[in-house]
């Protein structure tokens, strides 16, 4: 159950993709997020689907990985879905209920917003699925260098947040395990009212924060054994250069920019209300 | 009030990449009162194994009868199913979360319904049986020793007045002295109560003192099931798989290869000690 | 040469009740003195609670003597300048191997310390690949430490310690959560390394198996060195071992009770073998 959780894990392969530099992934990726929102129409969605199809296919991570990635958003999905089916007006009405109204504009947005949503995270776990938590961390920390400039600790941020990569799997599974052994003594998660069911997590969360906090222990002094000493003075052992590929990645996606933008605005093909 | 398995699989995320057959048709019966140990190494399926017989994981096909009942029939009670088979997990003291050591084993109970005082009295019961000092009742269960954390634990489990114990590697992670008291209090449990005991462990040498019968466990398969000299008989096999029998065993195979007329069933250093003497008395 | 050197070393830190209040002091570790030859190979033993892991923080300065002195290499513990280079020349491996393991992709952590140290890249590679194929994980480098053994993990953790080019590796009980097969592993990849890299090696384990092959012994409790000599000096006192919340092996228990029952067998026997041929001598 829990375990299903594939955001923000990164999946082994040899692709074109993997091999690009994580500030080109981390860039591209946030353009292609912009890009879902200067358009809102059915050409641009085309072309979006046509990009992140491609990309995709390059990645050579399964596509159930990537769809399994939507498990966690499935209720925001549906809760966006009905809000904008119910309560977006505009154009003619094609259900009538009841007190429920659905108008050609309330379907038209709600498929769309779905479609963005679920591109959103595809895109976004596409990143990460492709780019080693380190990776990604290295690309932020030398993309946000400049930042070092005002005192904002960038090494130390992007480090936390690669620890926190590494533990979110296992302190996952230890939820799971701590669940069960809970389990086995009679607790019940499932019935009552949302305050009886906050209450009975305690025995999850107590012994989920010792035991974190006794993670948190152990690796920082395995860290300081190691010589770790803040960002001064370290080397790196895959310092980031832009290769010729990386070049290409930005360029295609610029001309994908502009093209969707182009194609979203001045194409005005439709069918039907889409 | 007998444990039965009947052909049970069990896969793990079925249909991806990460696909495991974890069980493979295993079948067996355990008899009320027995003391059974399951061996194998990491990933043998025997944690998967254990979790079955308390419902915890249900099998993708194949029947798990408790007291004659299958547990997967609708409307079956799956609470009062793991009162009574309690489950013990490895490294059991990191569930301890209550504010004071009392208080953690009388969660079992409260789960169950019974009153406060109740629950003190079976929680006080439990703590007994498992030697765990008076003095200490009001202690935070953090503040304790290794050793003592984990007898709180199994308490937590036994105040619930299980009929059958399950201990998942009850010793990993102690020392030997820590792991001899554990082992010693388990074996008086059973002495005394008469319940089912299952012990799961990686360790023959600790097996063999105590279980009158083992279950080995391979890449999901029961691979042996007798009694402690029938099982450690088949040491090659057992080597094969990456398991041992006890030290003993081979110290008495060694001994008759070279010619000492010592019959080589012996699983104890008791019963070795005991074979060669009378070799050399003969 | 003296590799680690303690001389009356005592470490103590506050004992606090529920408040935080300061009611007094505990002494983890009691006027010991240790002596530990380069290229040697050195056992530990002690039961949970009794001080060993304490002493072995001590060799890497992840903790610093309150009394006494520690030096590592020759250079004393407490100095602030000689820090780094202490902690380089001692790498520690530790007890659970998932909270040791920093990256989140096998090779990236064997290239954690190297980075820290600032070793050109170039080097930080061939170093990485040279320490994976010497703990046999080379195989392995891609991967995710989440999907490895914990035996496979703890062989990551030793190549990430390997890699760092240090004169000697403490091992603070690096086998007590691995099942008989990781721990075999462990110990096999250990025995490797000191055989090719010749760095020392100390070993703090309650495993008597593992420590059969040791140059010496030390046995603690209460913080105090109470058993000192080769392992099978240390084996024949089996009752005083006992005592300390010891073991021995099952084959040298299996003699001891043969000498018990009369059978006139050398002391401190540690392999199935030595029985073997001494029980053949007595017939």
């Amino acid at each position: 159950m829990i375990r299903d959780i594939t955001i923000g894990q990164y999946y082994p392969a040899e692709s074109p993709i993997h091999r690009l530099d994580p500030r080109v992934k981390i860039v591209c990726t946030l353009l292609f997020l912009v890009s879902l929102f200067i358009q809102n129409s059915l050409p641009g969605y085309v072309i979006a689907t046509i990009f992140l199809g491609c990309v995709i296919s390059m990645s050579r991570v399964p596509v159930k990985y990537i769809v399994k990635g939507l498990k966690p958003i499935v209720i925001l999905l549906m809760f966006t879905v009905v809000m904008n089916l119910f309560l977006t007006r505009g154009g003619d009405t094609l259900v009538h209920f009841w007190i429920f109204t659905i108008t050609e504009e309330g379907l038209r947005t709600s498929v769309f917003m779905a479609v963005r949503l679920i591109y959103l995270v595809m895109g976004s776990s596409i990143m990460t699925f492709t780019t080693s938590p380190n990776g990604l961390t290295d690309g932020l920390e030398k993309l946000l260098r400049p930042l070092n400039k005002i005192n904002v600790p960038v090494h130390e941020v992007a480090m936390m947040m690669s620890i926190a990569l590494r533990f979110i799997p296992i302190l996952l599974e230890e939820t799971d395990k701590i669940m069960k052994a809970q389990i086995a003594r009679g607790a019940d998660f499932e019935s009552g009212n949302i305050i009886q069911r906050a209450k009975a997590m305690t025995p999850i969360l107590v012994p989920l924060f010792v035991s974190a906090f006794r993670r948190a222990n152990d690796l920082a002094m395995a860290m300081e054994a190691r010589c770790y000493n803040g960002g001064e003075g370290r080397t790196k052992m895959k310092p980031l250069r832009y290769k010729a590929q990386d070049r290409w990645a930005y360029v295609i996606t610029v001309i994908y920019m502009i093209v969707i933008f182009a194609v979203g605005r001045f194409v005005p093909f439709k069918l039907w209300i889409f | 009030m007998s444990i039965a398995l009947e052909h049970v699989n069990y896969v793990y995320s079925p249909g991806t990449a990460y696909e495991k057959h974890a069980l493979k048709d295993v079948s067996l019966e355990i008899a009320q009162g027995q003391f059974v140990g399951i061996i194998g190494h990491t990933g043998s399926g025997k944690s998967t194994l254990i979790q079955h017989l308390n419902g915890l994981m249900k099998a993708t096909s194949g029947k798990v009868l408790y007291d004659g009942q299958n547990i997967y029939d609708e409307g079956y009670d799956m609470k009062r199913l793991r009162s009574q088979v309690g489950l013990v997990f490895q490294y059991p003291e990191y569930q301890l979360f209550e504010e004071d050591v009392l208080r953690d084993v009388c969660f079992g109970p409260k789960n169950q319904g019974l009153s406060a005082e109740e629950c003190e009295k079976c929680a006080r019961e439990a703590l007994d049986l498992v030697g765990f000092p008076e003095k200490y009742y009001r202690q935070s269960p953090f503040e304790l020793s290794g050793g003592q954390k984990r007898r709180v634990a199994i308490a937590g489990i036994l105040a619930m007045h299980p009929k059958v114990l399950v201990l998942d590697e009850p010793t990993a992670g102690l020392d030997p002295k820590g792991r001899d008291e554990i082992l010693d209090q388990i074996e008086h449990l059973h002495r005394e109560t008469g319940m089912t005991v299952i012990l799961v462990s990686h360790s023959m040498e600790d097996i063999a003192n105590y279980v009158e019968r083992i279950i080995v466990m391979n890449r999901g398969e029961k691979m042996l099931d007798g009694v402690p000299k029938e099982v450690f008989s088949h040491y090659k096999e057992l080597e094969k798989v990456g398991l041992a029998a006890p030290q003993v065993t081979y110290v008495m195979h060694d001994l008759k290869e070279r010619g000492f007329q010592v019959s080589t069933d012996a699983t104890t250093i008791g019963e070795a000690a005991d074979e060669i003497m009378r070799s050399f008395h003969d | 040469m003296k590799m680690i050197h303690a001389e009356k070393l005592v470490y103590e830190y506050d004992k606090r009740d529920e408040e935080g209040n300061v009611i007094g002091t505990n002494r983890a570790i009691d006027g010991v003195d240790i002596d530990v030859p380069q290229g040697s190979f050195v056992a530990v033993l002690g039961h949970n609670g009794s001080g060993k892991s304490t002493l072995a923080k001590h060799m890497n300065a992840i903790l610093v003597p309150t009394g006494g002195t520690m030096w590592v290499d020759g250079r004393d513990t407490r100095d602030p300048a000689e820090l780094w280079n202490v902690r380089q020349t001692a790498g520690m491996v530790f007890q659970n191997p998932d909270n040791q393991i920093i990256g989140t992709v096998v090779e990236e952590d064997v290239g954690f310390g190297p980075e820290n140290l600032g070793v050109p890249t170039d080097e930080i590679w061939k170093r990485v690949e040279d320490s994976l194929r010497s703990v046999g994980m080379l195989e392995y480098r891609k991967s995710s430490p989440n999907k490895l053994s914990g035996g496979q993990k703890q062989r990551v953790a030793i190549a990430g310690v390997i890699a760092m080019e240090p004169k000697c590796i403490v091992l603070d009980e690096p086998t007590a959560m691995l099942d008989p097969n990781g721990r075999r592993e462990v110990i096999r990849a250990v025995e490797k390394l000191r055989k090719e890299k010749n760095v020392t090696v100390i070993l703090i384990t309650h495993y008597m198996e593992e420590v059969i092959d040791a140059d010496q012994v030390f046995v603690m409790d209460d913080g105090h060195i109470v058993m000192h000599g080769t392992p099978r000096e240390i084996f024949s006192r089996v009752d005083e071992l006992k005592s300390y919340r010891m073991d021995v092996p099952q084959v040298t228990m299996l003699a001891e009770e043969l000498r018990k029952r009369g059978l006139d067998l050398p002391r401190g026997i540690l392999r199935r073998e030595e029985l073997v041929e001494a029980l053949c001598r007595l017939r």
